[in-house]
């Protein structure tokens, strides 16, 4: 691999941008078929309740009203799937509830799909709605774990006692007690992850379409991963093979994991297709999003963390619990144990760990992967704990993380992974370095002058990434393989179409990619172009989540031009009457080694196309397909420093710095890695000071639009200042980790120590996401008594 | 959102006429607080009269010892007067710091004041500058025109046509936002005019605007931030939501009250 101008390595501006820029993207509303009808989902509006009955003979009489389906319409499709079996301690299966999806006999939260009203005009489906009467005959409702966990709490479901879906552990219980047996200390600390409302930008829409003609089914729908949908729906909803059933992800504006789950409106678009024969489209409202996108987090853990005398970690003991909302989404029961338990070694030496995790069912939202996905949780919790260890025992908070750090690696933890490569000493000094943290008391006495209270925290992480090795997550329960596929196609005149089984939706891959292939071919970076998206396209994909886009999909297109190469060297050694052991490639030539005999890339693939001189036995053409499963996770790890300063009248926290030292593998494009980076910073931070999903004690959800729920502005964002310590992979070609999730996992911890750094002198010593203006006004007050 | 009869009178009498024409209908300036709840269909009216193409209502003129400010002025427009800028500046930072550009490019002072929203802020600016509400048919004194959470004393047919306000020798406004909305939670408007120095807090009460009569009273005493510091307004009858409990919405009520006074020089 050689960098050129637009090759790995280059800021080279995104092929995207063009389009979206000038609002010729084309996203799923913007698309319209022939013959089209509009549905429009009714909602239930209250969080728990059985039906008594629905009567829609006033909405089928309202004008231009083609038809309403309810439940029992539905009766006999299948259950929305969940993708991930856990087993709980006692080796027993999660308890997994049928989803149906149009409500059956009760609805479960606020939001729970009712009905599907089909009509000529949105319009007239959104009023015909209005007229659909049900009789909701209203039960308790559980909104929160503590209510779900209470004595004689309302069950979500008959089959859930308790409300459980599961009880599950990971590590060595009987090792982590030895290990605080003999502790010099032990720090405890109970903490809450918010849970968050994921917000695309755009909001979810689907359009679907039958062809009685050919018997295929045709769905446009807002999806992170088409083929996915595509196993979902097809295989497990309404049982259509996969040649008869073309899922189409166009542009997708933000995704955030929102739209990774396969979700009840887009089975019961598909299916009201084909009971119609015509197509139906369906837009979500935002005020809809809001209690029908799934949303995140949701934690609420205790832990502790056992420490010699000289402050080394002995072990680390986590108790959680996670409400999954009122449905198993996609991933749901893989967010809070596979995606969490394994990341508490952390980038620490930690002996021992274990993490139990029980997860409730509750009448809210499903919750499913949001930016991060259990990572940030787990990250949270350990380094918050780490902070408070350190005040504890009067060490300092850097050095406490640099004593414990890992430093031989390949690393195996107790908690599953292992570790291949990194340099967490680099990343902490580079971080300490562009935060002057040295110069820190200096800023704070100058903030003290101003009657400011200023703080600096930090965050010294890992992530596991690159999702994930099929084989080892088929063995934790993963009903799907995690692999991803790429397809090169050299054209007859030397361009190049690409298509993975990744879908970018914001991420730049149409760029990313198109630098690594023409990087790779030595064409013109224009003369490439990426293709996603479409399940009729492309061979196979997984789709994009857990940063894996570019450490598995880049790695399956990189494998691919591998293939081509080899091809072409065949043909290359045909044209030049030389052994293909002799045919060197390099910058898009053919060459004879020792030579100056040569022959361009296009060269060859015309006579790949045009075979009249063409080596025997050989296939025309010049189009290859990799595979690639991943052997191993990939671990991007880093520092993060916040400085904050509190206004201790109001309590209003502002986030004056943050730097960022990170280590993501290999970077392809630095403009798209500092964007992720941005982007994952801002979130993070929006979740440490901002984003509260709160939900009333009868299931409605108090913040549900933007008047109450806070996403982070730009104003409410330092400029960052991003920095870079690269460690390769070792175990994909390119060398890449992941960049995606980043700022989400790192940030939030280092916000709140900050928060908390700030107001320790006051006599606050501990803080809860987010940290809101009055949330620190109020435990200012409570320390001064 | 229902279907409804969009009106586009080019005069005051049309206005009017349209507006008595049908018994549903509702007059609409900028739309900003209005179309939001008509999308939620938590209003429907059946006619829409609008005010945008009735002629004179956008006007801003220094009348010597006062200012008025036309009812279909945008929020842009009064922070970027330089009548306002030069002589009531705390009216033209107020109006700037009212939600977000888009807000401000459309919404109205004269469907501000006549909505009456108790996290609005022309309201404190109304009250603590002593303005006065100019409508068809007459003139309503700010202390009786905000009468309670969406409340005004304006008939079913009136039309807010103006407001005047009498320069004051110094004023400034200091809000707390919510976070979420950029609506205030407890914005104080203190102003030192000719009726002496008044207090308007906007955001904070179920009631609406409200005067600080202890703080007026402490700052007519010694003009300093000092003087309202240790003043503390009750929570009874605060508003609260996830942002702001009524708690800190008092607390916060002395917070910007000390701050605005500050502001004031």
């Amino acid at each position: 691999m050689s960098a050129n101008g637009s090759g790995i390595g280059a800021s080279v501006k995104r092929k995207e941008d063009q389009r979206f820029l000038t609002g010729r993207g084309r996203y799923t509303d913007d698309i319209n078929l022939p013959g089209q009808l509009y549905g429009y989902i009714l909602r239930s509006p209250v969080a728990h309740a059985n039906i008594g009955g629905i009567d829609t003979s006033a909405a089928m009489a309202a004008p231009g009203v083609h038809a309403v389906f309810t439940g029992k319409d539905m009766e006999g499709v299948g259950s929305i799937p969940t993708g991930w079996l856990i087993h709980s301690k006692d080796g027993s299966p999660m308890v997994e509830p049928p989803h149906p999806a149009l409500a059956i006999g009760k609805v479960r939260y606020a939001g729970d799909c009712v009905a599907i009203v089909v009509a000529e005009t949105k319009r007239q489906a959104k009023a015909a709605a209005n007229l659909v009467d049900v009789d909701y005959q209203e039960l308790p409702a559980v909104a929160s774990i503590e209510a779900a966990e209470a004595d004689g709490a309302a069950q979500v479901f008959d089959e859930a006692p308790g409300n459980v879906c599961y009880d599950w552990e990971v590590g060595d219980k009987g090792a982590t007690d030895a290990a605080f047996e003999g502790a010099a200390h032990v720090v405890s600390i109970d903490v809450v992850n918010n849970r968050l409302v994921p917000n695309a930008i755009e909001p979810r829409a689907a359009i679907a379409n039958f062809d009685p003609a050919t018997d295929e089914y045709t769905l446009y729908t807002t999806s992170q991963n088409p083929h996915l949908i595509r196993l979902l729906l097809g295989a497990f909803v309404l049982g259509l093979p996969e040649h008869k059933l073309r899922i189409i992800a166009p542009d997708v504006g933000g995704g955030f994991g929102s739209k990774i789950p396969h979700y009840a409106e887009e089975a019961i678009l598909t299916w009201t297709a084909g009971q119609l024969g015509r197509p139906v489209k369906w837009t979500c409202e935002r005020i809809d999003a809001f209690k029908s996108d799934t949303h995140g987090r949701d934690h609420i853990s205790t832990a502790k963390l056992a420490l010699d005398a000289d402050g080394k970690f002995l072990g680390l003991h986590v108790s959680t619990k996670a409400n999954l909302g009122a449905y198993l989404s996609t991933f749901a029961t893989c967010v809070p144990t596979y995606l969490y338990g394994i990341l508490f070694a952390g980038p620490y030496t930690t002996p021992a760990v274990y993490c139990e995790v029980k997860s409730f069912f509750t009448n809210t939202v499903p919750v499913d992967a949001l930016r991060g996905a259990g990572r940030p949780e787990a990250t949270y919790l350990l380094e918050r704990l780490v902070d408070k260890a350190a005040v504890e025992l009067g060490m300092d908070r850097v050095e406490i993380r640099r004593q414990n750090f890992i430093r031989e690696f390949p690393y195996q933890t107790p908690v599953a992974l292992q570790y291949d490569q990194g340099d967490y000493d680099a990343t902490l000094d580079l971080a300490l370095d562009a935060s002057d943290w040295a110069g820190f008391e200096a800023r704070r006495a100058e903030a003290a002058a101003r009657g400011k209270c200023r703080g600096i925290g930090i965050s010294t992480f890992i992530e596991a990434c690159g999702i994930a090795p099929s084989a080892v997550v088929g063995s934790l329960g993963a009903r799907a393989g995690l692999y991803e596929s790429g397809s090169v196609r050299v054209h007859p005149t030397g361009s190049v179409s690409v298509f993975t089984g990744t879908h970018s939706h914001g991420q730049g891959h149409e760029t990313t990619f198109a630098q690594i292939v023409s990087d790779m071919l030595g064409v013109d970076f224009a003369a490439v172009d990426v293709v996603h998206g479409d399940s009729a396209k492309i061979p196979f994909g997984m789709g994009t989540y857990g940063s894996r886009s570019l450490a598995v999909g880049g790695t399956a297109i990189y494998l691919a031009v591998e293939k081509v190469i080899e091809k072409g060297k065949k043909i290359a050694a045909h044209l030049l009457e030389a052994s293909v052991e002799d045919i060197e490639f390099e910058n898009g030539s053919f060459t004879v080694a020792g030579t100056d005999r040569s022959t361009s890339l296009g060269d060859v693939a015309l006579t790949a196309y045009v075979p009249h001189n063409y080596p025997e036995g050989l296939e025309p053409g010049l189009e290859e397909t990799a595979f690639y499963d991943p052997l191993n996770f990939t671990f991007p790890a880093g520092t993060h420093v916040a400085e904050v300063e509190v206004d201790p009248e109001t309590g209003e926290v502002d986030v004056v710095a943050v730097t960022g030292a990170d280590d993501v593998g290999r970077i392809i494009n630095p403009m798209i890695v500092a964007g992720q980076l941005h982007g994952g910073l801002a979130h993070g931070i929006g979740q440490a000071l901002l984003e509260d999903c709160i939900y009333q004690d009868d299931g409605q959800l108090a913040t549900g639009s933007y008047l109450d729920y806070t996403m982070p502005r730009a104003a409410d964002l330092p400029s960052f200042n991003i920095n870079h310590n690269t460690t390769l992979c070792t175990h994909n070609p390119l060398g890449a980790k992941g960049v995606g999730e980043v700022g989400s996992i790192g940030i939030p911890p280092a916000v709140i120590n900050a928060v908390i750094d700030a107001l320790r002198p006051l006599g606050v010593n501990d803080m809860t996401m987010p940290a809101t203006s009055q949330r620190v006004w109020q435990a200012i007050q409570q320390a001064q008594g | 959102m229902n279907d409804f009869t969009y009106h586009a009178p080019t005069s005051l009498d049309e206005a009017l006429a349209a507006l008595r024409g049908a018994e549903g209908a509702k007059l609409i300036a900028g739309g900003h607080s209005l179309l939001p709840v008509m999308k939620l269909n938590l209003a429907a009216p059946s006619d829409l009269v609008s005010l945008a193409g009735v002629p004179g209502l956008a006007d801003i003129s220094d009348d010597g010892d006062s200012v008025t400010v036309g009812a279909m002025c945008t929020h842009a427009q009064v922070a970027g007067s330089a009548t306002v800028q030069g002589r009531i500046p705390a009216l033209a930072a107020m109006a700037d710091g009212i939600g977000d550009a888009q807000v401000r490019n459309a919404g109205t002072i004269g469907g501000s004041v006549a909505h009456n929203d108790p996290a609005a802020d022309y309201p404190a600016a109304c009250v603590a500058l002593g303005a006065t509400i100019v409508t068809d048919r007459r003139e309503i004194g700010a202390d009786d025109f905000f009468q309670g959470m969406f409340m005004t004393p304006l008939a079913g047919d009136e039309v807010v046509t103006a407001v005047r306000f009498p320069v004051p020798s110094r004023a400034a406004y200091a809000k707390f936002a919510n976070p979420a909305s950029k609506y205030a939670v407890a914005g104080v408007m203190v102003a030192d005019g000719p009726d002496g120095v008044r207090v308007a807090v906007t955001g904070a009460s179920g009631d609406g605007v409200f005067r600080v009569g202890e703080m007026e009273a402490a700052l007519a005493g010694s003009f300093s931030a000092d003087a309202v510091a240790g003043i503390s307004v009750s929570s009874d009858g605060m508003l609260s939501d996830t942002a702001a409990g009524a708690d800190y919405r008092a607390h916060l009520v002395t917070v910007m009250a000390k701050r605005a006074v500050e502001a004031c020089g």
